[in-house]
């Protein structure tokens, strides 16, 4: 679907990253199949399908069996890539994937594709801002959201050579390369991606890099946030959640709902094992009808509104 | 109709107009010459009931919406604009004779049902219609909802396929086929008609006639970007949205 989104120079939609690192992948492992429903285009697999016209299965527009046939292909010794919008992948198919591919413990990855808001326009049944708060308590499921391209690519490669479920939750929406030296992608690790105690800004997905905008703004005004890229959810970095709460207050933010997703998870575990304020940024429930840029400006989405967080954050430690 | 659909579309830059133009022959038949409704009374409990079951047909929705209508034409405009009502896929908590929200495909069909075993119930005698695209047919929750229909011999509900062949990236039959259609319909216990989806005095004839005692399914067989000619049978105008001279092109072949 056309939609408009914040774009700029040197900035990547990150299916091309998941797309080429598939393709490569499936060059080497014959065992690796995708499988979709109806979105070939939307997952950006049409030249994955010319490569590979015998291992893309497109089921029609049917995602309750997309993922019960992800979980056989996997029974049948296949490695499949189960790719859909992320609205439909999870919300549609949630006992499926709960099921057939947490609780049976397949060998599935599962790509939820322009997730979040990018759907934009379309409104809150396109969105898929409750995924996170859907998948975290399925036990198995591995949940990562990665930051940008580098990250994308990563995680594809390392989902590929683990041996059990995972969801991928990836975007469309273009982003910036974070810029962190002598990277290694580890799942379930937070990454440092800015260095301060005064406060953690913990994010994930494609708004890492509005955070590292907000602590670029609050290191004017002599306060250092350390920015955490927390690109799994589960299983949560409980090390670098415990050094966070060390710094006094925590913001948190998301492409997603603020209720049991990456916020939920944080405010979880502090107030069980720390208690320390915790700024909860995300969205806070079905939207208003609006384009990406509007819906991020609107609810705080932006370097500007994490930082009016951090602030918050910050009164409430000292308080 | 289908100048005002193309011409939200153009101005929003996104919408669905394969899909609108597919549709909108069977919609105008409905709001224009058969149902029973009341746009001052948009919850009067006996109206005949539309569910546009495939949402992002909303460029076909909204202007029979506003045909006949239900707001005012300057809502239009508002598009998918930041705050619309006119949401790219129908809400029912927006805009007056939206009877469910859609989007997800094959969710407006079970509604429909539901719909319809409340008129059986109260012994009323509105009727409900129910339209879903056809690769929208692939959901399994239609053949659920087909099966409930048939078994409770629900004859107050049509289900209306836009059989246009597309879905969106590639052909209904080469991606998981669902002819025969009529047969299938007709195994879970419905009267089936196939007719020109395109022909309003088919159309006419098969939604106004008054019901039988079984559910009815027509099979109205359409044209994908019907009435515009680099749009018909196109796939890629699923979700393409025109620049300014296809635009104008197409306005000039819309008359
Ligand atoms: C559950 C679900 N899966 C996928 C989609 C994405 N989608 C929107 S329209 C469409 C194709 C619909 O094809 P069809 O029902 O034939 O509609 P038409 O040709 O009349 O536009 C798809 C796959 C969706 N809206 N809902
Ligand atoms: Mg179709």
């Amino acid at each position: 679907m056309a939609h408009a989104a914040p774009a700029a120079q040197g900035w990547n939609d990150c299916r091309n990253a998941w797309v080429a690192t598939l393709e490569a992948l499936a060059e080497k492992d014959p065992r690796i199949v995708a499988v979709v429903n109806d979105s070939v285009g939307s997952s950006k697999l049409n030249s994955f399908q010319k490569k590979f016209p015998d291992r893309l299965i497109n089921v029609g527009i049917a995602e309750q069996v997309m993922v019960g046939v992800g979980a056989g292909l996997a029974n049948g010794g296949r490695v499949p890539f189960v790719s859909a919008a992320s609205c439909f992948i999870t919300g549609r198919a949630l006992e499926q994937v709960k099921a057939d591919i947490a609780y049976a413990n397949f060998n599935v990855k599962l790509v939820g594709q322009s997730s979040g808001i990018a759907y934009g326009e379309l409104g809150a049944t396109h969105h898929s801002i409750e995924d996170f708060a859907w998948l975290r308590p399925l036990a198995n499921l591995v949940v990562i959201a990665p930051a940008d391209a580098w990250e994308t690519a990563e995680a594809v490669k390392w989902a590929a050579g683990y041996e059990g479920p995972v969801y991928l939750r990836l975007s469309r929406m273009p982003v910036p390369d974070l810029q962190v030296a002598d990277r290694v992608f580890r799942m379930g690790r937070a990454e440092v991606v800015c260095q301060g105690d005064d406060l953690t800004i913990i994010a994930s997905g494609t708004t890492v890099h509005l955070a590292v905008q907000a602590a670029e703004a609050l290191a004017l005004e002599g306060i250092a946030a350390r920015v955490l890229n927390m690109a799994t959810l589960n299983p949560l970095d409980e090390e670098a959640l415990h050094q966070a709460a060390e710094t006094g207050a925590i913001v948190t933010v998301e492409e997603a709902s603020i209720r049991g997703g990456l916020g939920g998870a944080v405010a979880e575990f502090t107030a069980a094992n720390r208690p320390v304020p915790v700024e909860r940024v995300g969205f806070p429930g079905f939207m208003p009808t609006g384009s990406v840029e509007f819906l991020f400006k609107e609810f705080g989405l932006s370097s500007e509104g994490i930082a009016a967080a951090a602030k918050r954050a910050l009164a409430r430690k000292r308080a | 109709m289908r100048r005002t659909a193309f011409e939200m579309v153009h101005r929003a830059q996104l919408g669905h107009p394969g899909g609108d133009f597919s549709a909108i022959d069977a919609m105008a038949t409905l709001y224009f010459g058969v149902m029973n409704y009341d746009v001052r009374r948009p919850n009067w409990e006996d109206r005949d009931r539309f569910i546009m079951s495939k949402g992002h047909a909303t460029g076909a929705l909204y202007t029979a919406l506003c045909g006949a209508g239900y707001f005012p034409e300057d809502w239009l405009q508002t598009y998918m604009q930041p705050h619309s009502k006119l949401n790219g896929h129908p809400n029912r908590n927006y805009l007056p004779g939206v009877e469910t929200n859609t989007g997800p495909l094959g969710h407006g069909f079970p509604v429909a049902v539901g719909i319809a075993i409340a008129g059986q119930l109260r012994g009323a005698s509105y009727r409900t219609f129910v339209l879903t695209g056809d690769g929208e047919q692939q959901e399994g929750s239609n053949w659920e909802a087909a099966m409930v229909a048939g078994h409770r011999k629900l004859a107050n509900l049509t289900l209306i396929i836009d059989r246009n062949r597309l879905q969106q990236g590639a052909g209904t039959e080469e991606t998981s086929g669902l002819d025969p259609l009529d047969q299938k319909y007709a195994a879970f216990g419905w009267d089936v008609e196939m007719i020109d989806g395109h022909d309003h005095a088919a159309l006419l004839a098969t939604l106004g006639r008054a019901p039988g005692n079984k559910p009815r399914c027509v099979i109205a067989n359409t044209v994908k970007g019907k009435g515009v000619s680099f749009m018909e049978n196109q796939a890629s105008w699923h979700h393409g949205v025109p620049n300014d001279a296809q635009f104008a092109q197409a306005m000039k072949e819309l008359v």
